[in-house]
């Protein structure tokens, strides 16, 4: 290379980046197959970023890598999937700044409350990383039974799992319906916030650069009302969790509910009644009911000698 | 568009052949001259062309006719060392019944077995109409001598096989030594001949993946019509790459010139590495833009698959109920572990 070729031109002014995300399928970063792309603007109206604008074969491909990833997944040992998990919240740590500037932006916060914002997610994803190897012993146990047996019954994830994540709480909110699907197994194909995806795109990346196999947690940035209605009658999905339908324009969680009764997915609804459902506060430390809303119980009898 | 018949009677291969060629005696000389005259193929235009085939967008209406189409065109096949009666068994009913949720499904053309699993899944089609297809001659390596192929064929086919895949001996045809290939083209042609006179129709395949270039898969194409092939077959399906765009492509042409020729149709079989039904439809585009519509018959085009089968029938299911289905609404054919 000639020398020219690397001389700077000594000047402060910087041409702008301008970022069009992409699409997290499968652990790569493929476009939407639709080519679509929106403009992510903050709460003033200034733009942010473009997003892909994913279509209902983005989602189906999600739902392939999720379905392909499931058994992997599903088959690591508890205490591995806490140690990749608690991994990403390392990962995430590293990001802070990113994480706080983006949800600044999205929900337009100020500075100290999105630093308080981000600070939660991160405990919020360790809190669930470390439920992992203990979901047995809460939640199985040895059954009483009037026979010779021993009569085990323990917690299985129930497969795939469709998430519309909250339209508001863009982080925090992601985080805490997210990670209570994966803890325990299952796969997700996470519908983000319609309006705010930037902080899930970042923990897209977040996720690419940890220890999370491909195709565990896919995230598809778009239109909820277009998209949610393909993940509620898909018949590969084993669950749908309809949080994120509170607030989404143009949908209605009941018919999303009708739509996964098809083939009998666990369902898990928005807070609130019909119209008036709402996001729930995030703020408070969870209990295990979004973890158990996804998962199956499995008895086994053996004999008992003597 | 022709319609199934039985096989016309076996013609003398090397009568004929001496009058294609213009030649007194039919010699490896005079059968490397006419291969070798053939023009060579376009490597660079060939793949762009078959690329090119490959973004039409078919949709709704004619995607439906297309999957249908597939469906019926696919030899259904299962050629492991482990197969069990009762996996050609469970082969053979999905075969009768494809999607028991929807019994207006086509059925596939034909079941796709090793020799010995023949009278199995006869007996398992019964009246069905689709029709049993063995691999013969020493399949998939095509090593052994030629009275273990005839004897091998010819158990098939008094076993009751309709159809007979045999393979060519790669390596006589690597090395030039192209009357070889075609006698033994011709004498299984032969063994494929009932006690009653009618004939199994004959598959040659031509293991495209090891000839090395585009010119051998013509050349080979030709030389296995010149011999009384029924069909050409890319591949065994145990070496990759197996059945690509640009060979059937290939093929196509071959079969649609050899019509031109001699007036008389020959099929093309595609098998190995075809799961999608997107693939398939890209085959079907291009059968129909290189051969022509007549080719667009299971009698004169098939898949060689197994799991292509699943994908047509998850896509059928798509248009039909209007959402995506899933691996639990068709059959897993996967060998059970138990």
């Amino acid at each position: 290379m000639s020398p020219t070729a690397t001389r700077s031109t000594g000047t402060d002014a910087r041409v702008d980046v301008r970022k069009t995300y992409k699409l997290y399928i499968g652990g790569k970063f493929p476009r939407s197959e639709s080519g679509r792309s929106y403009e992510v603007v903050d709460g003033r109206g200034k733009f942010l970023a473009n997003a892909a604008q994913g279509s209902r074969k983005d989602a189906r491909d999600a739902v392939v890598a999720a379905r392909g990833a499931f058994a992997g997944w599903a088959g690591a040992t508890a205490y591995n999937r806490g140690q990749v998990l608690y991994r990403v919240a390392e990962v995430m740590e590293g990001r802070r700044a990113q994480f706080v500037a983006e949800v600044r932006a999205s929900e337009g916060v100020a500075e100290r409350r999105a630093e308080t914002i981000v600070s939660q997610a991160i405990d919020r994803w360790v809190w669930y990383a470390g439920w992992t190897d203990k979901l047995a012993q809460v939640l199985g146990g040895l059954n009483p039974v009037a026979g010779p047996y021993f009569d085990i019954s323990a917690p299985e994830p129930t497969g795939v799992v469709a998430v519309l994540a909250p339209q508001r709480s863009s982080l925090l909110g992601l985080v805490s319906v997210l990670a209570p699907v994966v803890c325990s197994g299952n796969t997700a194909v996470v519908l983000t916030s319609e309006l705010r995806p930037l902080p899930a795109i970042t923990l897209s990346e977040a996720l690419a650069t940890s220890d999370v196999p491909g195709g565990v947690i896919n995230l598809i940035t778009g239109r909820t009302a277009e998209v949610a209605p393909w993940l509620a009658s898909h018949r590969d999905v084993n669950a749908i969790d309809l949080t994120g339908a509170a607030d989404a324009d143009g949908v209605s969680w009941g018919d999303l509910e009708l739509a996964a009764a098809e083939n009998l997915k666990r369902v898990v609804r928005p807070a609130g009644e019909g119209s008036g459902a709402v996001e729930p506060d995030w703020s408070t430390t969870p209990d295990l009911g979004r973890i158990t809303s996804f998962l199956e119980t499995k008895t086994v009898w053996h004999p008992k000698g003597r | 568009m022709s319609t199934p018949t039985a096989a016309a009677p076996s013609v003398d291969a090397t009568a004929r052949a001496r009058d294609l060629l213009g030649v007194s005696r039919l010699t490896n000389a005079a059968l490397t001259s006419w291969l070798h005259g053939l023009p060579g193929v376009d490597q660079v235009g060939c793949e762009a062309r078959a690329a090119g085939l490959g973004t039409r967008s078919i949709k709704t209406t004619s995607k439906a006719w297309g999957i249908d189409l597939a469906i019926s065109m696919i030899d259904l096949t299962t050629l492991e060392g482990a197969d069990t009666p009762g996996k050609v068994r469970g082969l053979c009913a999905k075969a009768i019944t494809p999607d028991p949720t929807d019994l207006a499904t086509p059925r596939p053309a034909a079941i796709c077995v090793y020799g010995d699993m023949v009278p199995t899944a006869k007996e398992a089609l019964g009246q069905s109409g689709v029709k049993v297809a063995a691999v013969a001659t020493a399949f998939p390596s095509g090593r052994a001598l030629m009275p273990v192929k005839l004897a091998d064929t010819r158990d098939a086919v008094s076993a009751g096989a309709d159809e007979i895949d045999m393979v060519i001996d790669r390596g006589a045809f690597l090395s030039g030594d192209y009357l070889t290939v075609f006698r033994e083209i011709a004498e299984v042609a032969e063994a494929c001949v009932r006690t009653d006179g009618t004939r199994a129709r004959l598959k040659v395949i031509m293991e495209t993946g090891e000839l090395v270039t585009y010119d051998n898969v013509r050349r080979a194409s030709w030389l296995s019509m010149l011999a009384g092939g029924d069909f050409i077959k890319t591949s065994t399906g145990k070496v990759s790459p197996a059945a690509t765009l640009p060979v059937t492509l290939i093929m196509l042409e071959a079969v649609r010139d050899w019509r031109d020729l001699t007036g008389e149709m020959v099929g093309v079989k595609p098998a190995g590495g075809i799961r999608t039904s997107k693939d398939a439809l890209k085959f079907l585009v291009t059968v129909s833009e290189i051969a022509g519509d007549d080719w667009l018959d299971p009698h004169w085009f098939r898949f060689g698959a197994s799991s292509l089968l699943n994908d047509l029938l998850l896509q059928r299911q798509r248009m039909a109920i209007g959402a995506y289905s899933g691996a639990d609404y068709v059959t897993d054919d996967s060998p059970s572990l138990y």
